[in-house]
């Protein structure tokens, strides 16, 4: 058991620094809302669940899980409505910026 | 050190790291990207310092109430920077 727990840790915090080098080497808004949603999430899971395995079966893991469920359902949402926000207020991907070439030839 | 202390080091590593994109930013979307990450890696490390403190009972109440506020502050601030009312300009 505490195997396992040491690696979700290390799997968690893997994809924590995954999302932060995302974060700031993305050259876009929207690429960088995707490093910012999908490493960052998964790595909290990982991350938790190996702290719930760590500390044994008590109220607080249940606490722990209950973080895990929230998190997956509240971080992918407040990241979709930014987004949402964002290309309402008329922010280009850059794939359809102006002197940008993504190798796909003349967009109409 | 043991295990969990050094997990702890890495993930507040992992913390510090948007701040380069929340002070660079270039638009106002990608400061809260940035904001909403360093808030999702500050949940973990309040729940690994209560498991090295020993007092994990408590630190995991504070966990739930950091999730809850970094979900319904990002929400709020994508509402209030869609400045057309839900349509698309």
């Amino acid at each position: 058991m505490i195997v396992l727990a040491k690696g979700l840790m290390m799997i968690g915090t893997a994809l924590l620094f995954i999302a932060a080098i995302g974060v700031n080497r993305l050259p876009d808004f929207y690429t960088r809302a995707h490093a910012a949603t999908k490493p960052d999430t998964l790595g909290l899971i990982s991350l938790m669940l190996g702290l719930a395995f760590y500390h044994g079966f008590d109220l607080s893991s249940v606490k722990m899980l209950l973080i895990v469920v929230f998190v997956a359902l509240a971080n992918p949402a407040a990241t979709h409505a930014l987004g949402k926000a964002a290309i309402h207020n008329g922010l280009l991907p850059i794939t359809q910026q102006k002197g940008v070439s993504d190798g796909a030839g003349e967009r109409p | 050190m043991s295990f969990l202390q050094w997990i702890t080091v890495l993930v507040a590593v992992a913390l510090v790291l948007p701040f380069w994109r929340v002070m660079r930013g270039l638009t106002i979307y990608d400061r809260m990207v940035g904001v909403s990450v360093v808030g999702t890696n500050t949940v973990i490390l309040i729940c690994l310092v209560g498991q090295i403190y020993g007092r994990i009972d408590m630190f995991v109440d504070i966990a739930i109430a950091y999730a809850m506020l970094n979900f319904s502050g990002g929400l709020v601030m994508a509402k209030y920077l869609d400045t057309t009312g839900g349509e698309p300009r």
